[in-house]
């Protein structure tokens, strides 16, 4: 029902069921893309002419609309990024690094949140813990709570949501005891604003990142929120146009969160049109946008646990938008090859997370990634596939 | 012309019978099915392909004057792709597979059929096979 505002989907028949990797865009977004280059076009904070204030307007209207769907307090807390891989590195190199004698990070982290770490010349045991998962992934808070006595400087490092399997951690709970021991805590919420609303007042990160092409929006835009009280130990990494209040050769003085950290031009008709991706959401509204997936999701999970030998990583309860599975003695490569052929796509391999791909004696998965725009027939249409997938590997 | 290419057009030609990318594959994939298993010994890492997503294992040998490769993988699709390239340059000189121009590989119209991560990969196999004839070619 949700299809029809999605322009892919007329020029392509493929069924999509990729999102954790980039959602489609509605018309919405792409209309505001191009009405800012046809239009309007012009750098922002800079010029004092119409369309120049126009472009500024806009940009900053993103900052306002994110700033109110994540309830974050103020402005200044909203600095836009790349995306969530950039978002977590300027965190780890200007805010962690020398700061921290250690960073706990979880077993469900993708490479974004693993790599920044190894190039602090952190590992395991040496600034760098690892928290157990059990076996269906469930976050081991007792093991969490030891790692932080151990390890009394420490910054933690977690996602809201897997992104190859689609598992939710137990954010406020996480949160509170990390901070019951004097530790920071940054979020990647690359997977959650497409699936649900996150209150910054509620769970009380100090950092969360922002994915915006996972939320409907263009690539190459994301967002990171800082809590205030962070943004003056916060150092920006780039520096240049736009950043500064006054250069002279002696010395330069910055401007404020979050100018400071934006600098050189922008991506600005990717950030305008993020805005009205958080617009489109907010239409729909997320308690409708939570009822329709979880409907799609336990559908799915439903019709894969009918198939045989299927073997899934998580329940359906504790999962969101992601669903990873096996099927027993085949390889996921070869079914998403053939899925591929029946114009049916889904990822599969280790999703950019091999560390817990490896923990399960794994080589890889098969993911499914829902959104608003897939229905039930998306998934009658991939079980069908699959089955044949299934047959023609295994016959 | 070189035995080589007139193998690949035998493939090419097979390719051809199909009329969708899905009963190509269904097709590697029974390729894949039928590759002789190497012995469990021969999977190690002096075989492995490097490059590859998948576990990609070539072992060579020389029989009067010609190589002759075995192949595996532990992905079938990967296999039907071994399959294809032992069809191609096993039983023929080093001089011969040297000899070959691997541009001509391109007729396997391999860029749609393959996604671009196993492309590098057939690329590796590829290069695993020139590796090893320029290993054994004196001339």
């Amino acid at each position: 029902m949700y299809k029809k505002y999605f322009p892919y989907f007329k020029n392509s028949k493929n069924i999509y069921l990729d999102t954790a990797a980039t959602a489609q865009k509605p018309s919405i977004v792409l209309d505001a893309i191009n009405e800012y280059y046809t239009q309007y076009c012009s750098n922002t904070h800079r010029s004092n002419f119409g369309d120049a204030n126009r472009a500024t307007t806009e940009f900053e209207h993103t900052r306002e609309l994110l700033k109110n769907c994540i309830k974050a307090k103020e402005s200044k807390e909203i600095i836009f990024t790349k995306g969530v891989t950039e978002s977590l590195n300027l965190v780890a190199s200007s805010f962690v690094k020398d700061r921290f004698d250690t960073v706990i990070i979880s077993s469900l982290e993708h490479h974004s949140n693993i790599v920044p770490w190894h190039m602090q010349e952190r590992s395991l045991h040496k600034g760098l813990e690892v928290v157990n998962c059990d076996e269906d992934l469930t976050f081991d808070m007792e093991h969490f709570e030891n790692l932080l006595i151990q390890n009394p400087n420490s910054f933690v490092s977690i996602t809201h949501v897997s992104n190859a399997f689609g598992k939710l951690h137990p954010l406020k709970n996480i949160i509170q005891t990390a901070h019951k021991y004097g530790a920071l805590v940054m979020i990647d919420g690359a997977q959650s604003l497409p699936h649900f609303n996150i209150d910054m007042q509620d769970i009380e990160a100090d950092f969360y990142t922002i994915s915006g092409h996972k939320t409907y929006g263009p690539t190459g835009v994301g967002a990171l929120y800082v809590k205030a009280k962070h943004l003056e130990k916060l150092r920006p990494y780039q520096t240049g146009g736009a950043t500064i209040k006054d250069v002279s050769y002696d010395k330069t003085v910055l401007l404020d969160s979050p100018f400071k950290f934006e600098a050189g031009t922008q991506n600005i008709a990717g950030i305008i049109g993020f805005g009205k991706a958080i617009e489109f959401l907010q239409n729909i509204e997320y308690k409708n946008i939570i009822n329709y997936e979880n409907e799609i999701y336990e559908y799915l999970y439903e019709k894969l646990g009918e198939i045989k030998d299927v073997i899934f990583y998580t329940d359906s309860i504790n999962s969101i938008g992601s669903l990873s599975f096996n099927i027993k003695g085949l390889m996921a490569e070869d079914l998403g090859i053939l899925l591929d052929k029946m114009k049916i796509s889904i990822r599969t391999g280790h999703h950019c997370a091999q560390p817990i791909m490896k923990k399960l004696g794994i080589n890889g998965t098969a993911r499914v990634s829902l959104a608003i725009y897939n229905d039930k027939n998306d998934i009658d249409i991939f079980i069908k596939g699959l089955k044949r997938a299934i047959k023609i590997l295994k016959d | 012309m070189n035995i080589l290419e007139k193998r690949l057009d035998e493939v090419v030609e097979d390719f051809d019978l199909f009329d969708d990318e899905l009963e190509k594959y269904e097709y590697i994939v029974d390729l894949g099915k039928r590759l002789k298993q190497i012995s469990e010994n021969n999977r190690n890492d002096a075989y492995l392909v490097k490059g590859c997503t998948s576990s990609v294992w070539i072992i060579p040998s020389l029989k009067n004057g010609k190589m002759i490769f075995e192949g595996d993988s532990n992905t079938v699709i990967v296999k039907g792709l071994v399959a294809i390239l032992i069809k191609i340059f096993s039983d023929a000189t080093p001089k011969e597979i040297l000899g070959f121009d691997l541009k001509q590989l391109n007729r396997l119209g391999l860029a749609e059929i393959v996604t671009p991560t196993r492309q590098n990969g057939f690329t590796s196999i590829v290069n695993k096979i020139i590796e090893y004839a320029k290993g054994v070619n004196h001339d």
